[in-house]
């Protein structure tokens, strides 16, 4: 077993990782899945699916029941020290200091990797830019959208060869949202491994490769693409004036396979193709009024949700 | 050592960025210590005396005229039956009376004793058992006098007699400040120095911080000494502070080496901060850690034989005061300020400090993870 200092072609490898919380609550079971060299991959699922519980095992601040993993080739149990100096991790809640100004922070991460603001300035300076007019002000002081770009300078400070983040976009606007991903692709050109998770649907066709997880099991990994079109069945998005009722109503329909609310309207994907008439004449007798049934094109959220109801 | 430093260096920078830490670490101790020393006055002054005096003789005006003489008494009113004073007493107007009986002037001439009845309020027991003991020490003066005056003129010869008087070594005028000021900058040395740092490193979990300083390759004691290092600094100042104070206002003789008490504060600091990073491990909020280290506190202090002597304290309350930091660096300060005790008179302090300093951190660093 001499593997870990031989260099490994993925930058992140993963295999039947298990973690449970006290007796009941299985964070991860048996998880395995590869992430390559430059590769911007996402953990896409839902609040308590174990993403966050997946990437503190990789940043080496929690120890899995089971299973290895590694990053960059190192275990993360063994060779925790190394992977410690060469990862950046941004966690899910806003980590910084709050008390010190935007520079002393950054100025603070750089010194404790042992390295200099000016050393690695141009991996964050497309991100700096934004935040220089503030660089006197304290981090608490900053709208969220700011504070991830802070943040996300502070784990870029010491060059990472990988960059994990936790659910990085939460609770930030869409501008900033949009910003934020942009500025992943920029960093992706510059060879920088980065796994992120999101509970955001929208944001996997973002990602090279994504990875549906949810109660701790992986129900997919592939292009977004990909997993867009393993999604076969007939879609419609259909709406009501009652939208609470439609869904049961739909539900019950005997050609239905599943429906689920989706912005204005209900997706409503079948078992087989028939006329959206039958459809219509279908909700006219539950007494719906003002019908509006159109095709849809399938989103990876259907494709989700159709994963998950087949769990 | 270079991360060791940066932390400091960060540190520093949280701590005096806060409008309130300033004033809060060093104004506040200076402003305790003066208000403290002042109030923790063992003696009792003014106490109220009530008199009964029914007998309105001589030796009866005699006696009331001591106690008026004597600054630790106040007599707040006479009358002729104890019932009345007693009530007195139940009003609160008076804490004690002194009942002479009738007959007690010619008592003492003829049978050659009188009696006297003293009815002190015990409600505040320390109070009380002064009160008795000051108003004994006058009436004892009164017969000693009385006996010796008429002595004289009944058989010219003096009786004799044993009169006990005292000197108090190292605090001749018996002042409380000088006994107190010490003991009581161990007090806030011992407060700034446990709290700060119990609270500062759970502030880095209660708002996520460590999370992020975690994943850094800063070690695990590099992280613990560059969170400590500031308090224990910040803490010995503090200590130079109320020296100085103590010096220039409270009059504090530096008899012994102040070298021997900054060489035990250092060390003394380490368990302090040492327990307050302990604490720190195992709680998750500031809040669960102030209450901790608080009750820790309490104990230590209540303990310390600042108060209370520790020579009256039940057996198995001293047995504990041997656990109690707080009580080894009290008796130093006032060993080696008061005293001039050298190193060979508290080297048993020494030693045990530097064991509780070694448990005590080596349980903490145990103790602190960054894996969980």
């Amino acid at each position: 077993m001499n593997d870990t200092t031989m260099p490994t072609t993925q930058a992140i490898q993963v295999e039947s990782l298990s973690k449970r919380y006290g007796k009941n609550a299985q964070a991860l079971s048996q998880v395995s899945f590869e992430v390559g060299r430059g590769e911007l991959f996402g953990l896409i699922g839902p609040d308590g699916a174990g993403k966050t519980t997946l990437i503190r095992i990789l940043a080496t601040l929690l120890l899995a029941d089971e299973g290895q993993a590694r990053v960059n080739g190192w275990e993360v149990r063994r060779d925790y020290r190394k992977i410690r100096s060469h990862i950046g991790y941004m966690p899910g809640r806003f980590s910084l200091y709050q008390d010190l100004s935007v520079e002393e922070n950054l100025h603070f991460f750089a010194t404790i990797f042992g390295t200099t603001i000016k050393e690695n300035y141009e991996l964050i300076h497309d991100i700096y830019v934004q935040l220089e007019p503030f660089r006197k002000r304290k981090a608490g002081k900053l709208s969220g959208g700011m504070k991830q770009k802070l943040a996300l300078c502070c784990a870029l400070i010491h060059k990472p060869v990988v960059l994990l983040l936790d659910e990085p976009t939460t609770g930030v606007d869409p501008v900033s949202r949009q910003e934020f991903w942009e500025m992943l692709k920029r960093l992706k050109e510059k060879d920088i491994t980065i796994l992120v998770s999101t509970p955001y649907m929208d944001e996997a066709s973002l990602c090279d490769r994504v990875a549906l997880i949810q109660k701790g099991n992986i129900l997919s990994i592939d292009e977004p693409g990909g997993i867009v079109s393993a999604f076969d069945k007939p879609l419609l998005a259909v709406r009501t004036n009652d939208m609470y009722r439609l869904i049961q109503d739909l539900r019950e329909f005997e050609s239905a396979h599943s429906a689920f609310p989706f912005g204005e309207y209900v997706h409503l994907a079948l078992r087989n193709s028939i006329w959206p008439e039958a459809i219509h004449a279908y909700l006219a007798g539950k007494e719906h009024t003002g019908i509006e049934i159109k095709p849809a094109q399938a989103t990876i959220e259907d494709a989700f949700m159709e994963l998950m109801t087949q769990e | 050592m270079r991360t060791i430093l940066f932390i400091v260096r960060k540190e520093f920078l949280q701590i005096f960025r806060h409008k309130v830490m300033l004033p809060l670490i060093f104004l506040m101790p200076i402003i305790q210590l003066v208000i403290l020393a002042h109030a923790a006055d063992f003696e009792v002054k003014n106490i109220n005396l009530h008199i009964v005096d029914q007998d309105k003789s001589l030796a009866s005006q005699q006696l009331i005229s001591k106690f008026q003489a004597s600054r630790n008494f106040n007599i707040v009113g006479y009358s002729f039956s104890s019932r009345l004073a007693f009530d007195k007493i139940q009003s609160g107007d008076a804490d004690l009376f002194l009942e002479i009986p009738p007959h007690f002037h010619r008592g003492l001439i003829r049978d050659n004793k009188a009696s006297l009845q003293l009815s002190v309020n015990a409600i505040n027991g320390v109070q009380a058992g002064l009160a008795n003991a000051y108003a004994n020490a006058i009436i004892q003066d009164f017969n000693g006098q009385i006996r010796t005056e008429w002595a004289k003129t009944r058989a010219g010869a003096a009786p004799a007699g044993l009169s006990i008087t005292y000197s108090n070594w190292f605090n001749p005028e018996m002042n409380y400040k000088t006994f107190m000021v010490p003991g009581i900058l161990v007090l806030l040395v011992t407060l700034i120095g446990m709290f700060l740092s119990g609270m500062n490193i759970v502030k880095e979990k209660e708002i996520g911080t460590i999370e992020q300083i975690n994943v850094t390759p800063i070690r695990k004691y590099q992280f613990i000494i560059g969170k400590l290092l500031p308090f224990w600094i910040i803490a010995l100042v503090e200590l130079s502070i109320g020296l100085v104070v103590g010096w220039l206002v409270f009059d504090i003789p530096f008899v012994g080496s102040l070298w021997l008490i900054y060489s035990f504060a250092a060390i003394y600091l380490l368990v302090v901060l040492g327990l307050g990073l302990l604490v720190s491990t195992f709680t998750e909020t500031q809040q669960q850690a102030m209450f901790i280290s608080w009750f820790l506190l309490i104990i230590f202090i209540l303990m310390s034989g600042l108060f209370t002597p520790i020579e009256s304290m039940p057996e198995w309350a001293q047995a504990i005061t041997h656990f109690n930091p707080v009580a080894y660096f009290v008796e130093v300060m006032r060993m080696v300020l008061l005293k001039g005790s050298n190193f060979m008179d508290i080297r048993l302090h020494f030693i045990v400090m530097l064991t509780a300093a070694l448990a005590v951190n080596v349980l903490a660093v145990v103790n602190y993870r960054k894996t969980n």
